[in-house]
């Protein structure tokens, strides 16, 4: 079956870019191509800077022929209804059509056929559309043609279309169109230095091979796996090891047709700067990949930068420029490292107060002293010193401040870590420095020393508190202060340090830190739903119940998220067990009961029932049973056992099932139905002792 | 949120420039080449005394490219004489850009960035140096092309230095203006910008120009192989006849890195924003002619009003009086005056439509 052959050749197409923009010009064919009925049997694209391609083979010569019957009005109906049809279905008169009856009568039928055609037809009309609606995250406009509204919008200026289509076996036929004046062809163009001239290619195979004659390696993963493979090997050959770096490896792959890695080198007295300054300045700015010693993991004064030639001299020039270029990058950086040393992190802070953290929440000076003053108040309770916390809190924020943070603000905390040790800071300071903003995501690691804990957590409240005070919560999916992201901090922190932080207080204790006029109450109870939002969440992504979450927050005064999330583990193996699954089924069902029954009389059935119009056995086994889960599950709940709890609860599972069995709820004596009704009330007040079960699925 | 487009993007506002990728040239780098395919016959540098080489004189170097492009069809124009950031807003390629007028031009522009003075000590950073600037409209099919062949013409060879396109978008808040293009690599270090216009002053491109930016002393600095722009041979003489760019610059750096962080007169440049942002509204308004809105007789001489405006912002900046949401504010009020002469521009003979 013949095969497809599209190639987009532009100028450089942004690394970034590349990717996606492969993938979408496949799905845009393939879907097209599927709709049009000619379904293929594989496609693949390709990017590299300067060009998109796709081959989709195994595609049909033809559409497939159509056949359609369509109904259309009674026999003898109203004329224009008659007309209407046929206007519709291309006929030209009704003799034309088929008469089928049914049990109302009979009715016209319009047998329409529509042969397929060719696929290359349709190919050619699909692609300029494709081309013109493409997805590109920016694009523009260029050349004369842009004097006219509607010229093209491409990524950058898009100078040939290749589109071929045909049997293996046979010449391809190009397939006719034009975009803006772009005819589609068979002609594209090599390496940009080493082979500009044009080549005519028939289909993808004998393309992909002309090409990489022309210095072009269509694959973005083949660039990927040479440069990796040539770094390692250079590095290899010289002791060292490639520091991995897969989103510097990908945006290189992207900026070259044909890579060519080559090492080079900058003088040793740099390796006295930061080895995270010296891969920053070496990838960042000059998008090269550092080495590093495998014996002692240290940083090697070597890097590998990839070009795009293979140089007539053999890289000599192009290695001498980028060591000239990185020898500069490195003596700046250098330059700044050692300009910071010279000032101490707390003789930066005055700066603070010029510097406005955001309009309504006051400068950055005053956010540090709420984080110092929360921090403070959070330490006994994460079992970290006070004054340690304080002063880790106060200089946490300090290397905003320093040339090297100023220019990659990446290693922000990083580099206050190495100014705090090197002006002697207790090393639990140097450490809250770094991992004070951590965990950044749900990968990232979690702070385990208690002093980072304490700031971690006061930093991230006091940001909460803050926004909530200003009303700007997220919403939808706009959440430019990250503020989910700091909630699921404070979770994962509280969590995976078990730690007891009451969620309420500690907000209120950091509301006192802003001037804003909310409310004291709504604010703090506000904030806890989101928590409790942001837990579920977390929940569902590793595969929890997270309704689970709402049966437990329903309870109220819920604020420990750390009970939180062991109840509702607690209660997912219960009810995970054939217990916990009755028991949840029979309190359900009491629930639906009163619902009705409350709803009918108008009235809640709370209260003791009472104990002297109990007639059934089952009822009174039951009353005793609710008695002693309750006594059970909340002696359990006292003592944080919530196992213990959930084996209470399941006890009452038989004398509900009983109940259930052998009871008639409504008795036709009023009194004895209201008791009963109590009776019910009282299962669903029990296991409030553990969960709210109203709010479990299921 | 610069006020100006900076030379080297992304570089903006760091105390230091990276020093220049330098590369010694060995004798046989200094042939000329016009052996190499991309070397026009007009290039051949055989006929040029060896002071005018571009790898041997700044004025060699600039001259160099004058002619290349004056031989692609460019008006080859002197420096605007109002002072400004950058090269872009020569009223050549702001205003130019306009309309659907061709338009073809290459100049050299004095840019001052009054913050990035560094008293001469700096080997790297200048508070006055030059761009050299060209603006095709529209922008013709083989503008990377073109541009090769500039840095072939500037000793510039393609097949041992590894050129490269990488991402860049351009957005000038002042200006009102936005377009797509790239950094200019040569061997990791940014050598020029290339832009493809796509709003200028709030008014769409059509046709789209484009833009090519060269940082002169980068460059030059980078083929004559010196680490310090103040050793660059100016005149490609040696001996008691060589004049160097320090000769040239060295004091003005000196003197005007002490005005425009010390003594710059503050209250004065205030004064000054105030009159030419009223003046450029003063001139705008009255231009139209017989008060409707058909025809633009002085946009010229509002738009150097907007020139000044935010040169003079620049040097309040440079002297640390505006705070940082003034900031946002003087960046808004210089914009509102390049729209309002965009409009105006394309209300012009050579503006307006056909």
């Amino acid at each position: 079956m013949p095969e497809l052959l599209l190639e987009l050749f532009s100028e450089e197409i942004p690394a970034r870019m590349q990717a996606k923009a492969a993938d979408d010009l496949r799905r845009m064919v393939t879907d097209k191509l599927v709709a049009e009925g000619l379904v293929y049997e594989g496609a693949k694209a390709f990017a590299t800077p300067r060009r998109l391609a796709l081959t989709v083979h195994g595609i049909p010569v033809r559409q497939p022929d159509l056949k359609e019957e369509r109904r259309g009005p009674r026999v003898g109906g109203p004329e224009p209804a008659i007309q209407g049809f046929l206007k519709a279905t291309g006929l030209s008169s009704v003799s034309e059509a088929k008469i089928q009856n049914d049990k109302k009568g009979d009715f016209y039928i319009a047998l329409i056929e529509k042969p397929g055609r060719p696929a290359i037809d349709v190919i050619a009309e699909m692609l300029p559309v494709i081309i013109r609606t493409f997805p590109w995250p920016k694009s523009m406009r260029w050349g004369a043609r842009s004097a006219k509204s509607g010229s093209l919008s491409w990524v950058r200026p898009l100078h040939a279309i290749t589109a071929t289509f045909g049997l293996e076996t046979e010449e391809p036929d190009v397939v006719n169109f034009s975009v803006d004046g772009i005819e589609a062809g068979q002609t594209t163009y090599g390496h940009r230095f080493m082979a500009p001239g044009a080549i005519s290619v028939r289909r993808f195979e004998d393309y992909e091979a002309k090409l990489t004659a022309a210095k072009v390696v269509l694959d973005p993963q083949t660039r990927k796996d040479i440069i990796l493979e040539d770094a390692k090997e250079l590095a290899f050959a010289q002791g060292y090891e490639v520091v991995e770096d897969h989103v510097l490896l990908d945006e290189v792959a992207g900026l070259v047709e044909w890579p060519v890695a080559l090492m080079g080198s900058f003088d040793k007295e740099f390796l006295s700067i930061p080895d995270e300054v010296i891969r920053a300045t070496i990838r960042n700015n000059q998008k090269c990949f550092v080495v590093r010693d495998s014996r002692t993991g240290k940083l090697a004064n070597k890097f590998i930068l990839t070009a795009n030639i293979e140089a007539t001299d053999g890289g000599k020039t192009v290695i001498a420029g980028n060591e000239r270029v990185i020898r500069a990058r490195l003596s700046d950086a250098k330059f700044f490292y050692e300009t910071d040393l010279k000032t101490k992190l707390e003789a930066r802070l005055p700066k603070f107060e010029q510097i406005v953290f955001h309009e309504k929440l006051g400068t950055q000076a005053e956010r540090i002293k709420r984080v110092e003053r929360l921090a403070a108040e959070i330490a006994p309770l994460v079992s970290a010193d006070v004054e340690t916390a304080k002063r880790a809190a106060r200089l946490a924020k300090a290397d905003l401040l320093t040339e090297v943070v100023g220019e990659f603000p990446e290693l922000q905390g990083l580099m206050g870590k190495y100014y705090a040790l090197a002006q002697g800071e207790d090393a639990a300071v140097a450490t809250a420095s770094e991992d004070h903003y951590k965990p950044q995501g749900p990968a990232d690691r979690v702070p385990t020393d208690a002093v980072s804990v304490a700031v971690a957590l006061a930093d991230k409240i006091d940001t909460l508190v803050g926004f909530w005070a200003i009303d700007e919560k997220p919403t939808g999916s706009k959440d430019p202060y990250a503020l989910r992201r700091a909630a699921l901090g404070v979770i994962r922190l509280i969590v995976d340090n078990t730690l007891r932080l009451p969620i309420l207080t500690t907000a209120k204790s950091a509301m006192k830190g802003f001037s804003a006029n909310a409310d004291v109450d709504t604010l703090p109870n506000d904030l806890l739903s989101f928590f409790a939002d942001r837990l579920k969440v977390q929940l569902r992504d590793q595969g929890a119940r997270h309704d689970l979450v709402d049966a437990v927050f329903s309870l109220g005064g819920q604020d420990d998220l750390l009970l939180i999330v062991r109840r509702v583990e607690a209660l997912g193996k219960f009810l995970d067990s054939d217990d916990g699954k009755n028991l949840l089924a029979g309190t359900k069902r009491a629930g639906n009961i009163l619902a009705i029954e409350e709803k009918r009389d108008k009235r809640t059935f709370d209260g003791a029932p009472d104990a002297a119009l109990y007639t059934l056995g089952e009822e009174k086994a039951l009353a005793k049973a609710i008695e002693q889960a309750k006594r059970e599950a909340s002696a359990a709940v006292a003592k944080e056992d919530f196992a213990a709890a959930m084996s209470a609860m399941a006890k009452l599972r038989p004398a509900v099932d009983a109940f259930f069995d052998k009871v008639k709820v409504n008795d036709e004596d009023p009194k004895v139905r209201e008791n009963r009704l109590k009776l019910l009330n009282e299962i669903r007040a029990a296991t409030r002792a553990v969960a709210d079960f109203s709010k479990v699925e299921g | 949120m610069d006020l100006h487009r900076p030379l080297l993007r992304g570089e903006a506002g760091l105390p230091e420039l990276p020093r220049i990728a330098l590369i010694p040239l060995a004798a046989a780098d200094t042939v000329p080449r016009a052996h190499h395919p991309l070397a026009r016959p007009f290039l051949t540098m055989d006929a040029l005394p060896d002071h005018m080489r571009p790898e041997r004189s700044f004025q060699g170097f600039i001259l160099a490219l004058q002619r290349f492009w004056a031989e692609q069809g460019c008006v080859i124009l002197q420096p605007y004489d109002v002072e400004m950031g950058a090269g872009t807003f020569h009223p050549a390629t702001t205003l130019r850009a306009l309309g659907p007028k061709r338009w073809n031009a290459a100049y050299v522009q004095p840019s001052r960035r009054p913050k990035d003075g560094r008293y001469g000590e700096n080997p790297n950073r200048l508070q006055h140096y030059y761009q050299f600037q060209v603006i095709m409209k529209p922008s013709p099919p083989n503008l990377q092309e073109l541009y090769l062949k500039s840095l072939a013409a500037i000793g510039i060879d393609s097949s041992v230095h590894d050129i490269r396109f990488v991402e860049d978008d351009w957005e000038s808040p002042t200006l009102g203006a936005w377009g797509l293009g790239w950094e200019c690599w040569c061997d990791g270090m940014e050598v020029s910008q290339f832009t493809y216009f796509q709003q200028v002053a709030g008014v769409e491109c059509a046709p789209v120009s484009g833009e090519l930016t060269y940082g002169l002393e980068r460059l030059a600095m980078y083929v004559q192989g010196v680490d310090r722009v103040y050793d660059l041979n100016f005149n490609g003489r040696e001996g008691d006849e060589r004049v160097t760019y320090g000769d040239v610059f060295l004091q003005a750096e000196q003197e005007y890195s002490r005005h425009n962080f010390e003594f710059a007169d503050t209250a004065m440049l205030f004064e000054q924003f105030r009159m030419a942002e009223d003046a450029c509204r003063k001139y705008l308004a009255a231009g139209w002619q017989e008060g409707n809105r058909k025809e633009h007789l002085m946009a010229l001489p509002a738009y150097d009003q907007c020139i000044k405006a935010s040169h003079v912002f620049n040097l309040l900046d440079a002297r640390g009086v505006i705070s940082v949401t003034e900031r946002q504010s003087y960046i808004m009020r210089v914009r509102e005056l390049a729209k309002a002469c965009g409009e105006a521009w394309v209300h012009t003979e050579a503006g307006r439509a056909v």
